[in-house]
């Protein structure tokens, strides 16, 4: 067997858990200096003065840097990263001082001695389908078209016999990765060394060279170990423009992370979403409109549109469509990229409309979605390099014994607890992006593998060396793998579920060229046989098609009469997303996908304090993700789906697609179980408790 | 954080004396609590004074049944000691309900009842707090007060008590012993814990430069039929929606003997004493058991956002109880 497909354990896995894998804060070079943030207590208007004369005479405190001292910064097309420039303050949170001391405890006790004085204006924090300021967008996160429109979804929703209007919402979500955000930042002479927790450096390089207008060459940046990112570490973030900032102003290293606090507002997030969602069908199920309104905000500084409504436009086949988005710009910190943006909040809206629409035609909502199955792709016109969306739905139900399913609500009483089932589906696209990759061979037998690929925690370091192996058809253990390094050649970031796909392609053509070059090299010098390969031509030569993984995602939901309080004894996903390389790291994409999409159905709650113009719970006590007790038996399962028309490697990536129909399949499970839609998330007693019929 | 001193007493005395002297010190015991808010800036102590070696460790028993459980017992001691799971099942139940493995092997028994408030905004130094900084307003009457009390709540805070063991207790009316400088204390726990009025920046009366030394227990037949039951939004490691803590004593359908307290709804456990006084001679019955609750709750003055906590009382309680009552004892 290939060693692609084999389920190889990750190669850092021990020294993960025994704790000898370093991340980004954990070094310390000589003489390196801790900093601390210190953020604005206002969400609008202007610093009046920042006295930080008593922090300088503390203990330690070596600098404190404000607007006033700081380094003049370009723009490189983030004002996030335009850190300490101005006397604005734009949202609560904001950093407004950074403090640097000998220890890190003397740097946190001297921010909190930092006073600062501000103007204050009115905040506004209130997001709404009806917000005077709402705006339609140039374009969407991704660039994609902020409206398209197809037909005409009114007259087909005026002339339907069944119709579904409903609207669907989804508070702010805090990516909360388990590494904080992390830089260490030493300069020499005028070449920047930076370690930073980020899940693509060559990325993060582009951006910190920009800011600082360094020509690239003399920016470094490692990331060895990353511990989880789920988008919030694409994008360079203010700790790394801190970090060399800092660095370079005190003339010696300089360390920053993030307090789990300062991660709600300083790395990004999912900016809350509400989705309106309106459905038209003919008696017997086949969809004749489909339209989503898709609302979102953006903070005054920076925007960031969550594509809600892109999702909809290739799920199913109805002549008519219409999708918007439109965004305001309030007094909250910049919403970024979160697992699945788009996709996660838009097919919970879309999805639950779906299962609205197959109660109201009773009709099943497998057959429902199956009915409606495209050809094509609705939006582009283009063939799908493959869809089996159909294959995923039928599997699931298969495995998940949907036949037996009885379709009425709120009739399975099982002691104190209702029970439900419910299903979604799952689309997410399967892109690729240039990538270049370097294979040595060494006349001992060993192969250097050297990509600047990043491991957020997935396994890619492990799945990277399993292709390089396959393509040049040796054992895994003769390959050692080098990534997470600008020093090495340029790469994808790890996002967007592209990682694998991308790094892999040119991993494969590089051990192809490194084969052809051995054929006809007598004797490999001492300093090893190399080759590097770049997909720039590849990529941009690929035909146009719809490339897409798909997934079904069942699931069973026990709702506690006396209580409200819902558990999920079961979750299945099946999947179609191409080859899977590594089933043991695949896996696990899919579980963790899920488990988020678990918890942010019922779990996940930013609370705006309108007062205060902020998120209230912003730790993790308060903020809750599920919690093991929660997680229920996930089990997992994927078609066999060969697609030639993506890239070589076979593989759609399996980053997202696990997370984003879950959420819905939850909701749809709850409605089954007890007869009520909650659609607003997360589905907390509190929705249901009122509603609910009596237990005894 | 602010740099603090240290010290570890040899004794109790040794404690007190020091913790009479130094009115900017604090004990520590498992730290799970304290050394967070020390994090966050809510808590400035410029000494500690650890108390986990003076000997406060143990569970022993009283004349009557009743329990005198050391104020240094870990959480996960107290939760796995056989003569409690057997004696009082309820108290049992509250301490495993709460936190996590790893927190209830740190936490002490002492620190527990002394855990400060969830409530946001007293964790949140840069937002105004009667309870953290007395005078400085309560951002949580406008604000976000979801988890907030219902029940004895004041115009200047609505924290609640967020702990689960000392809801157990509440209900099996234990006592609270403490020393002073000035000797050794008891007191009910009832009158341990206080509603917040115009001093909400005070949880308990406890007096300053007190060490709490044990828990007393009573022996009580009610207790052997108890039952800690927690409504929250996730399985394990959330605080309390609402509980309840409940022992029922049933001979014939009829209320013998009741007791019933509630977490999650005010600034201290709440014992339900107008429903126990309206259960009992009563039939354990639906309707019975709604009206007792109704009279617990008619002096409820929820706010919109928490107004759930006022049906998933009546629902937790009703459900509670007549689950009690269908058991034929333990
Ligand atoms: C994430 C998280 C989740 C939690 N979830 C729950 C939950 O669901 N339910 C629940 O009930 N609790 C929960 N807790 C709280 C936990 O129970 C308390 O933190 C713990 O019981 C405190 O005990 P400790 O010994 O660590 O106290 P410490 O932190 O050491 O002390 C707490 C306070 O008590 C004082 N103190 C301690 N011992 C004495 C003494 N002998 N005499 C006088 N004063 C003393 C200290 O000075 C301090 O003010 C949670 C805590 C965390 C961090």
């Amino acid at each position: 067997m290939s060693v692609l497909g084999r389920p190889l354990a990750r190669l850092e896995g021990r020294e993960k858990v025994t704790g000898s894998a370093r991340y980004a804060f954990e070094s310390s070079p000589p003489g390196v200096l801790y900093a601390w943030i210190v953020q604005s207590t206002i969400a609008n208007g202007t610093i009046r003065e920042i006295d930080s004369g008593e922090a300088l005479g503390m203990p330690g405190v070596r600098f404190v840097m404000t607007w006033q001292n700081a380094l003049a910064l370009n723009d490189a097309g983030d004002a996030e990263l335009l850190v300490l420039q101005s006397r604005q303050i734009s949202y609560r949170g904001q950093v407004v001082a950074l403090v640097l001391a000998e220890t890190l405890e003397q740097a946190r006790e001297a921010a909190a001695q930092v006073s600062v004085t501000y103007d204050s204006e009115p905040a506004d924090v209130s997001l709404s389908t009806t917000h005077p300021r709402l705006y339609a967008p140039a374009y969407t996160n991704a660039m994609f078209a902020t409206d398209s429109v197809v037909g005409d979804v009114e007259a087909a929703l005026g002339a339907a016999p069944v119709t579904i209007d409903a609207t669907y919402s989804t508070p702010a979500a805090f990516n909360n990765p388990m590494e904080p955000h992390a830089t260490v930042a030493e300069w020499h002479g005028d070449d920047l060394d930076l370690l930073d927790a980020t899940q693509g450096t060559n990325w993060a390089r582009e951006t910190i060279s920009a800011v600082f207008g360094l020509p690239p060459e003399s920016v470094r940046i490692r990331s060895q170990h990353v511990g989880g990112g789920f988008g919030s570490k694409g994008p360079t973030r203010p700790n790394a423009v801190l970090a060399a900032m800092a660095a370079r102003l005190v003339g010696r290293p300089v360390k920053i992370a993030y307090t789990r606090q300062m991660m709600f507002g300083l790395s990004g997030y999912r900016s809350p979403t509400i989705s309106h969602i309106r459905l038209a069908a003919e008696a017997d199920g086949r969809l004749t409109a489909v339209s989503h309104e898709a609302f979102g905000q953006v903070s005054p500084i920076q925007e960031f549109v969550e594509q809600t409504a892109v999702p909809t436009r290739h799920m199913y086949a109805a002549p008519n469509r219409l999708t918007t988005h439109r965004v305001v710009a309030l007094n909250l910190p910049t919403p970024s990229y979160m697992r699945g943006p788009g996709e996660t909040p838009g097919l919970y809206a879309l999805e639950s409309g779906m299962d609205e629409l197959a109660a109201a035609l009773g009709i099943d909502p497998v057959e429902l979605r199956i009915l409606n199955e495209p050809a094509i792709d609705p939006e582009s016109g283009e063939a799908f390099s493959s869809r089996n969306l159909v294959g995923c739905l039928r599997r699931g139900a298969e495995r998940f014994g949907w036949s037996a399913r009885d379709p009425r609500p709120a009739v399975r009483r099982d002691g104190r607890w209702l029970v439900g089932t419910g299903v979604a589906a799952s689309i997410y696209p399967a892109d690729v992006v240039p990538s270049t990759a370097r294979i040595t061979a060494y006349p001992n037998g060993r192969f250097e593998l050297a990509v600047n690929a990043t491991d957020i925690g997935t396994g890619a370091r492990t799945v990277v060396m399993q292709i390089a192996a396959d393509s040049l058809g040796v054992e895994a253990s003769c390959i050692d793998v080098r990534i997470g390094d600008t020093a090495l050649p340029a790469a994808a970031p790890a996002g967007a579920s592209w990682g694998t796909a991308s790094w892999g392609w040119a991993i494969m053509k590089a051990g192809a060229a490194l084969l052809e070059a051995l054929q006809t090299t007598p004797r490999i010098p001492d300093s090893g046989l190399s080759v590097l390969s770049d997909t720039a031509e590849e990529v941009a030569a690929m035909t146009k098609m719809a490339r897409f993984a798909f997934g079904a995602q069942f699931v069973e939901a026990r709702v506690d009469l006396e209580s409200g309080e819902v558990t999920v004894p079961r979750m299945l996903g099946v999947f179609a997303a191409g080859r899977i390389l590594n089933p043991r790291t695949a896996r696990a994409q899919f579980v963790g996908g899920m488990t988020m999409g678990l918890s942010m159905a019922l779990h996940e709650d930013a609370v705006v304090d309108a007062n205060a113009a902020d998120y209230a719970n912003r730790d993790f006590a308060s903020y809750h993700i599920a919690a093991h007790a929660d997680v229920p038996d996930i089990d997992v399962e994927w078609l066999d789906e060969e697609d030639g028309n993506i890239t070589p490697t076979g593989g759609k990536g399996v980053g997202e697609i696990g997370m984003v129909g879950t959420a819905a399949a939850v909701a749809n499970a709850v409605w089954h179980a007890t007869g009520i839609r909650v659609r607003d998330l997360p589905i907390h007693p509190d929705k249901l408790i009122e509603q609910l019929p009596s237990p005894y | 954080m602010k740099p603090f001193g240290y010290e570890r007493p040899v004794d109790l005395a040794a404690a007190v004396t020091l913790l009479a002297e130094r009115p900017d010190a604090r004990v520590l015991a498992g730290g799970t609590n304290l050394v967070d808010l020390m994090r966050l800036g809510v808590e400035r102590p410029g000494l500690l004074i650890d108390v986990n070696r003076l000997g406060m460790d143990g569970i022993e028993p009283m004349a009557g049944g009743g329990i005198r459980i050391g104020a240094g017992v870990r959480n996960s001691d107290l939760a796995g000691d056989i003569g409690v799971r057997t004696a009082f099942p309820l108290l049992a139940e509250a301490v495993l309900a709460g936190a996590s493995g790893q927190l209830r092997n740190m936490a002490s028994v002492g620190g527990n009842l002394l855990q400060r408030t969830r409530c946001l905004y007293f964790a949140d130094t840069s937002k105004p707090c009667n309870k953290r900084e007395p005078g400085s307003g309560c951002s949580a009457l406008a604000g976000s007060s979801r988890e907030l009390a219902v029940l004895g709540a004041s115009e200047s805070c609505i924290a609640t008590f967020p702990g689960d063991m000392a809801v157990a207790l509440s209900a099996l009316g234990a006592r609270v012993e403490f020393q002073t400088e000035r000797g050794e204390h008891v007191v009910d726990i009832d009158d341990f814990y206080r509603d917040p009025g115009d001093h909400p920046e005070l949880d308990t009366t406890l007096p300053p430069g007190a060490i709490i030394t044990a828990v007393h227990v009573p022996g009580l037949p009610v207790s052997a039929r108890s039952t800690y039951r927690k409504a929250r939004d996730r399985r394990s490691f959330a605080f309390g929606l609402v509980t309840v803590a409940a022992a029922l004593e049933v001979d014939d359908g009829i209320v013998q003997g009741v007791r019933l307290a509630l977490g999650g709804v005010a600034h201290r456990p709440w014992r339900a004493r107008r429903a126990e006084a309206e259960l009992v001679g009563r039939p354990v019955a639906v309707a019975a058991i709604e009206r007792a609750i109704d009279a617990e709750l008619s002096e409820a003055r929820p706010t919109p956002e928490n107004a759930f906590k006022v049906p998933l009382v009546r629902r937790l309680v009703t459900g509670t109880l007549l689950r009690l009552a269908a058991e034929d004892g333990r």
